[in-house]
């Protein structure tokens, strides 16, 4: 309720139109030639100063992805990507290990500031009290193209015994925890983007919860990219031991461009018996302009594996952003009585396109997953949901429930639906629905008959329809979110 | 979304299928022409794979261990399978091994029918594989024209498999229907045989403005059999091809259709129930394309699936930009009675309209314990109780079954079915 | 003041109003009657501004300002408020969410501060007892599950809650069991006064046993066939639609 309830202000502060986040940021880079070859790979595993397990990981990866085609099935297209044509590494040019806020490069933290978004974690980076202190806190992990570059809070989560840290130190630091767990969730083959990822992947959040720990603070990292055709390979990892809950919420804006952009992160998530990951992420890369030039290929692999009794893994996520998006948040349920959740909102415009969905793979007995997607289209869009549910023999007494809703906005776009049901078991009990609506000409009027614009009647009408999914995002997410739902379907309608 | 390695074995019987039709090609009837593009399309795509979105559920490997071959023999005493024939009053066209039969038929009075050739008709299309192995090899067909306005009443079509060679035979038959403006038929189809075969048919079916076709598929072909079947449905405006298919025989069977409705308040209803025990292997496959203002679709598929069996369906529905105020629905669901049986299911919804109400539901699970307890606590026994909720089940796929005597052939079926299952 | 000069829609092609001439004095009830079809809502409709209801001629002005230029919105700015004979669901939007929004978009476009959610909720539950509804008509989504009389409830709720200069209440009596009907109709009264107008639109005279008018107008086949006081309304229930539509003609 209290995130509806903000819907007023979200949709009441859209005055700006055209893509609000979008600058770039002046700092002189380090960047890698063009190309990708083993001397990529080497080049990028010497920069970061890699064991030596890891760098042979990365050319298994790499041999893996040569051998690999690109996904076809998505309904996606767009232009061949020149795999050579990318910059696998970029760097900002600073001091190596900042040791505190105050080494952080200004222009830095000036970007922080125009992104506008996360208000409390600049205050936080900026080092200012909240008043009164009664917020809850959270800890910034900043990736900064491929470098992380200022990491909060990370004593009082030391204390808690939490390790919160780029992935790349976590290697030099707990090389033991990343080579048990890195790859155990998305191996390196896993798919052609999951491959190339694990070859050059330069950077990411790594959260390790130890046995028995409640997370002190929401953990958050911002993404961002801002190199001019450089890649994105983001990897993150998130382990929670017996009985640990997290939460995390990543986040994303994008400087303006003209060119295509790659992204191809790869999220692991592990959690032991009872405990519990909520992994929230709002995206919103730069989706190209009004004529489908530009913008963000979104190409990523995120999943978590429940691997004891009574675990539970949660995705939330509202995808405003980028020219492509490709991403199936999954859960593995392992572990006996766990629990996969997915809830998700996608709003595709202008020309973007958008394959998202799920998977849950019922292994252990009871296991149970939930999935809500909300789907709206506008423009010359396409938005497909695509969601596998499979239940294999052991999984006694599995269920499954899946909603799936689009919301057409305007006759030139496109949504779909296209859910993969498997059962192998008759104790197993799975419910699938789906719709596919518009925005009624009767509600419309009985909003603008109380006063309410054409605009802010679409977002109030749009934030309706994404209630479900809106309120499993943590508050000040969820603000953001239907922010966000709103800016990116300003002049949809009418 | 991901593959497994293409057996070369589909490649082998493919080339099979083709040298099969370089040695009949000067005998078979028809368009010479047609045939041509049919195998220079084989040769070049070949049987459908595992890589195959539309194919994913469903491995034809099982069909490339066996060589097939055309039945070239003497006519075929059929009169055991014959005398198997469901009750069902009416004229008849019987096909015995792909090849029409007029010793065994009764032509109808108010349609036009002709037969010795395969009748090719204009909605197929060469992009779906196995319709083009069907093209390349087709020997005989059925041609059925209903004239404006007419009511042609009930036609049976009847598909035999001798099973009197000596070695497993393919067939192709091709059959075309044409109902003008206004007109009406119930056609009831049923397949059934013995042996090893393969029964690869395809039917052409044209609904003009107005016209009514009830189409009623009960295949039930031997259990070695291979059934694989497409049927292309093009309905126009006011038009409805209203269907229901039962399957319950066959080793490896998929029935696909292909309904596109053209004309503004056309409407297809595509339902169908598949029992399935043993090894069986049976996939449901529909493509509804919406093409018009205000077309309709229903699609009502229930599963019920024993022992090591495994069910697909896999239901799209396509609304095309013009297709406003379509109205669109899919139901599927499966009863697994057995821990070893496996339904695979795919509703999809690909759509580019704004107006429209579009919807699929799909449910998987057992039996519901609380009714059966019910019914048990009121003294029906186990096995009675589960009969009595599996036909209750069924009931909602078979209730809108108008013709009396199919609907009855169908229970009929439906209870030998239940019957020959341990569960 | 209401004014309605020799106004004429149509719906898809086709002509509904037929040249009604109204004059609704500020702080006045009036109530329209007439038999189904005879234009009742569609004069609802071209006076909010609903999409569909072409006007072909003549005006109506709301204290001089034209109403039929303005937009949906802008009426409701205006002052305007109609209560829907078949209140709008809207899934996922939460009641007082949706009235707060509705009611500071109004205050912002007439240059008043707006309300926050401390300030708003003390107005609606002060609203919601006066009205004897539960509290949770506010949690619950805008019309969503509600049944036919709580549709009409709410309807007022809003209108209490707004308050509007003008209302247009469209058949919200039907459906009503009679406390309901007391209910809506104690929420119109308690809104008279000189700064509140009020167009009553209804099928029987029971409500205006409940909602006494200060005049009475019969609409039949789109023109306003007869006027007068509310004895008019007694009338009407005596002899019927028919004898009077006769008489008229």
């Amino acid at each position: 309720m209290a995130a509806v309830a903000e819907t007023l202000d979200a949709v009441q502060s859209v005055t700006e139109s055209g893509y609000k986040w979008g600058f770039s940021t002046d700092i002189e880079m380090d960047i890698a030639p063009k190309g990708l070859s083993e001397d990529t790979i080497r080049l990028i595993s010497a920069r970061k100063n890699e064991p030596g397990w890891l760098l042979e990981w990365r050319l298994k990866a790499f041999a893996l992805w040569q051998q690999m085609e690109e996904p076809e099935w998505a309904m996606v297209h767009h232009p061949p990507i020149d795999y050579q044509d990318v910059h696998y590494y970029a760097a900002p040019k600073q001091k190596p290990g900042p040791k505190s806020l105050d080494e952080v490069d200004p222009e830095l933290l000036r970007t922080y500031e125009k992104l506008g978004i996360p208000l409390k974690e600049r205050a936080i980076l900026a080092g200012v009290e909240e008043e009164g202190g009664a917020r809850p806190q959270v800890a910034v992990d900043a990736v900064f193209d491929s470098v992380s570059v200022a990491t909060t809070f990370r004593e009082t989560l030391a204390e808690a015994g939490v390790i919160f840290c780029p992935i790349s130190e976590a290697v030099q630091k707990h090389p033991e925890l990343v080579r048990k767990y890195l790859g155990s969730v998305v191996p390196v083959g896993d798919n052609f983007f999951a491959a190339l990822n694990s070859a050059v992947f330069t950077d990411g959040s790594f959260v390790f919860i130890p046995k028995g720990v409640r997370c002190p603070m929401e953990l958050s990292t911002y993404f961002r990219i801002n190199a001019r055709n450089t890649g994105q390979f983001e990897r993150t990892l998130i382990i929670a031991e017996e009985g640990a809950y997290a939460s995390y919420l990543e986040g994303c804006t994008a400087p303006q461009r003209d060119e295509n952009q790659l992204h191809a992160a790869v999220v692991e998530l592990v959690a032991m018996a009872d405990a519990q990951i909520k992994y929230s992420t709002v995206q919103n890369w730069y989706p190209g302009d009004s004529e489908g030039r530009g913008g963000i290929y979104n190409f990523v692999t995120k999943r978590g594996a429940c691997r004891g009794a009574r675990s539970k893994i949660s995705w939330t996520q509202v995808e405003t952003g980028s020219a492509i998006t490709w991403k199936y948040p999954s859960c593995i349920l392992q572990g006996d009585d766990s629990v996969g959740e997915f809830y998700s909102v996608a709003v595709t415009a202008n020309h973007q396109q958008a394959d998202t969905g799920t998977k849950m793979i019922h292994i252990g007995k009871n296991t149970r997953s939930t999935i809500v997607s909300k789907g709206i289209s506008a423009g010359h869009s396409n938005n497909t949901y695509r969601g596998l549910v499979r239940i294999l023999p052991r999984a006694d007494g599995a269920r499954n429930f899946t909603q799936c809703d689009s919301l057409l906005i305007g006759d030139q776009c496109g949504a779909h639906t296209v859910p993969y049901i498997e059962s192998r078991n008759p104790t197993a009990k799975l419910e699938h629905e789906a719709t596919t609506s518009k925005i009624a000409d009767d509600q419309l009027f009985y909003c603008r008959q109380r006063g309410l614009s054409q605009e802010d009647a679409v977002g109030l009408i749009v934030n309706g329809f994404c209630k479900d999914v809106l309120k499993e995002l943590p508050m000040e997410f969820a603000v953001e979110a239907q922010k966000l739902l709103a800016v990116s379907l300003e002049g949809s309608v009418g | 979304m991901n593959a497994v390695a293409q057996p070369s074995a589909l490649q082998v019987r493919a080339q099979d299928f083709l040298a099969r039709y370089e040695g009949l090609k000067d005998r078979l009837p028809g368009d010479a022409a047609v045939r041509t593009a049919a195998a220079a399309a084989f040769a070049r795509t070949g049987l459908p794979g595992p890589r195959e979105e539309a194919w994913r559920y469903t491995s034809l490997r099982p069909l490339a261990e066996i060589g097939f071959r055309e039945p070239l023999g003497p006519l075929a005493d059929c009169a055991a399978l014959l005398a198997g024939l469901p009750a069902i009053e009416g004229p008849r066209l019987v096909f015995v091994d792909g090849r029409f039969r007029a010793d065994l038929s009764a032509v109808p009075s108010h349609v036009t029918v002709r037969t010795g050739t395969p009748a090719f008709g204009t909605l197929a299309r060469l992009d779906e594989k196995l319709v083009t192995l069907n093209t390349m090899l087709a020997e005989d067909g059925a041609t059925i024209d209903v004239a404006e306005g007419i009511d042609a009443g009930t036609l049976l079509l009847i598909s035999l498999g001798s099973g009197s060679h000596s070695h497993p035979v393919a067939f192709h038959p091709r059959h075309a229907l044409h109902l003008s403006p206004g007109a009406s038929m119930t056609l009831i189809e049923i397949a059934m045989g013995a042996g090893t075969y393969l029964h690869n048919p395809v039917t052409s079916i044209t609904v003009d403005a107005a016209a009514t076709l009830t189409h009623l598929r009960i295949q039930n072909e031997s259990p070695d059999a291979f059934h694989l079947s497409t049927v292309y449905a093009d309905v126009g405006a006011r038009g409805t091809y209203d269907s229901f298919a039962l399957t319950l025989g066959g080793r490896l069977a998929r029935m696909e259709v292909h309904a596109h409705l053209h004309g503004e308040k056309a409407a297809a209803h595509l339902n169908a129930a598949q029992l399935l025990g043993g090894n069986q292997h049976a996939d449901f496959t529909t493509v509804v394309a919406h093409d018009a203002p205000a077309t309709a679709s229903r699609q009502t598929v229930k599963n019920v699936l024993t022992g090591h069996a495994r069910g697909v369906f896999q239901g799209k529905i396509e609304v095309a930009r013009v297709a406003q105020k379509t109205d669109g629905y899919q139901m599927n669901q499966a009863l697994l009675l057995s821990p070893d049986a496996e339904i695979d299911s795919k509703p999809q919804l690909e759509i580019y309209a704004d107006d429209v109400k579009c919807s699929h539901g799909a449910t998987v699970g057992d039996l519901d314990p609380d009714q059966l307890f019910y019914l048990r606590s009121r003294g029906v026994a186990q096995a009675e109780a589960r009969s009595i909720l599996v036909r209750a089940f069924l009931s909602e796929a078979l209730d809108p079954i108008v013709h009396e005597e199919a609907r009855a052939a169908m229970e009929t079926a439906i209870t030998a079915w239940w019957e020959r299952q341990s569960v | 003041m209401l004014e309605i000069k020799g106004l004429t829609a149509t719906v898809d092609g086709k002509e509904i109003l037929k040249g009604i001439d109204l004059v609704v004095p500020q702080g006045e009830v009036h109530a329209i009657m007439g038999p189904n079809g005879s234009g009742k809502s569609t004069l609802s409709y071209v006076l909010s501004g609903r999409e569909g209801y072409e006007v072909t001629g003549g005006s109506a002005t709301y204290d001089g300002q034209d109403l039929l230029a303005l937009a949906p919105e802008e009426r409701a700015a205006a002052g305007l408020f109609l209560a829907f004979q078949y209140p709008v669901e809207l899934p996922g939007v939460g009641n007082a969410n949706f009235m707060r929004t509705a009611l500071n978009a109004v205050r912002r476009a007439r240059g008043e501060p707006e309300l926050d959610a401390v300030q708003f909720l003390k107005r609606a539950r002060a609203e919601l007892r006066r009205l004897s509804m539960a509290d949770d008509m506010l949690k619950r989504n805008v019309n969503v599950g509600f049944s036919g009389g709580e549709k009409k409830r709410n309807e007022v709720l809003q209108m209490a809650i707004l308050r509007p200069k003008l209302a247009i209440l469209d058949e919200t009596d039907s459906g009503l069991d009679i406390d309901a009907l007391k209910i809506v109709a104690e929420g119109v009264n308690a809104l008279r006064g000189p700064d509140f107008t009020a167009v009553v639109i209804t099928h029987y005279q029971r409500l205006l046993d409940h909602i006494v008018p200060d005049r009475v107008h019969v609409l039949a086949d789109g023109r306003i066939i007869r006027s007068g006081g509310p004895e008019l309304a007694h009338a009407l229930e005596a002899g019927g639609y028919a004898s009077m539509i006769a008489e008229a003609a």
